[in-house]
């Protein structure tokens, strides 16, 4: 009998539990429904040779990772030193996608702030990004070699992401 | 002179705040439909706010595609799958029934029905425990009689 003494307790942990996941969860960060299919396809041009373009299809049989990013999104000038790093380590080509921005602004960015990027496709009007559901700049994702999209971070790269999920995953997607 | 300073501080602010409307479509029917879509559609930058009510730019550029695809004739459920395949059932404000949604639907209801059996057992278990006595004749007389006396003095006072 003493037991149902209790019950309000237990509901009350039971409640607290809940609110705590649901607190500490981040509301911006959703679940893509891109991850496990093909990166859509786009051809448009790039960020420092516009008479070139550039298209998904050309990075088939290798695994690579793709930045959304801009000069006017202060979080990619936080990210910004971790691309680089990744760049360095060749653990996989990054291929800017330049959302919504100004010419002179992007290359002057890459020029303040050393560029990670292959090359850099340039989004002038957003259309490629609503493709690829970009709604908080800088989104990364990572692609493998059949060209379907693995992995998708949402906001800048840590150096936390980086080492735990997106070193360990290219490693791995690039042995299959 | 500090006039003519302050007159063109005024001239110069009204400039900066003026801007260039949002572009419309050209004809009502389209930014009808447009609207009627976007209502039911969550903005992602702001969550709160619909995609018809939202100011971000996000919001703008959605709104510029919707209305293409409204030009190029397609129907609102496919207008409304081009999104979630997109930005997922979130973009959504009435998410679909499926597996994933059926405790989000059915719930609500789960739990009304458990509370309503909570009652339901709680008011028998009281019910059973107010013991139901008979009364003797004896008893019914000795009432009666109480009963009689009291009216009576109610009537002398």
């Amino acid at each position: 009998m003493k037991a149902k003494f209790l019950i309000p307790l237990v509901l009350f942990v039971v409640l607290a539990v809940f609110l705590a996941i649901g607190l500490n969860r981040d509301p911006h960060e959703l679940p893509s429904p891109l991850i496990n299919k093909s990166a859509p396809a786009f051809d448009i041009p790039q960020l420092s040779e516009p008479n070139k373009t550039f298209s998904p299809a050309s990075m088939k049989g290798q695994v690579w990772v793709l930045n959304v990013w801009a000069s006017w999104c202060v979080a990619c000038r936080d990210e910004h030193p971790v691309l680089v790093e990744l760049a360095k380590s060749q653990m996989a080509p990054i291929i800017g996608l330049d959302y919504k921005d100004q010419r002179a602004d992007a290359l002057a960015m890459l020029a303040r702030q050393g560029n990670p990027y292959l090359l850099s496709a340039f989004d002038a009007n957003g259309r490629v990004g609503i493709d690829y559901g970009v709604y908080g700049v800088p989104e990364t994702y990572v692609i493998d070699k059949a060209g379907i999209i693995r992995f998708k971070h949402i906001g800048p790269i840590t150096p936390v992401v980086l080492n735990q999920k997106i070193y360990p995953l290219l490693s791995e997607l690039k042995k299959s | 002179m500090k006039k003519v300073l302050f007159i063109t501080l005024c001239i110069f602010s009204l400039m900066v705040c003026a801007k260039d409307a949002v572009p419309l479509a050209d004809d009502q029917v389209t930014e009808q439909r447009l609207i009627s879509i976007s209502e039911e559609m969550r903005c992602l930058v702001c969550q709160n706010e619909s995609l018809a009510g939202s100011r971000s730019d996000l919001a703008n550029d959605l709104r510029r595609e919707i209305r293409t695809l409204i030009k190029e004739g397609k129907s609102d459920d496919q207008i409304r799958s081009f999104m979630v395949e997109r930005y997922g059932d979130f973009v959504l404000y009435r998410p679909p029934v499926k597996p994933i949604t059926w405790l989000l639907w059915i719930g609500p209801f789960v739990i009304l029905m458990i509370g309503i059996a909570g009652l339901f057992v709680y008011l028998r278990r009281r019910n059973s425990r107010v013991i139901s006595i008979t009364l003797s004749t004896e008893d019914n007389q000795k009432i009666d009689a109480l009963l009689s006396n009291n009216e009576k003095e109610g009537k002398e006072s």
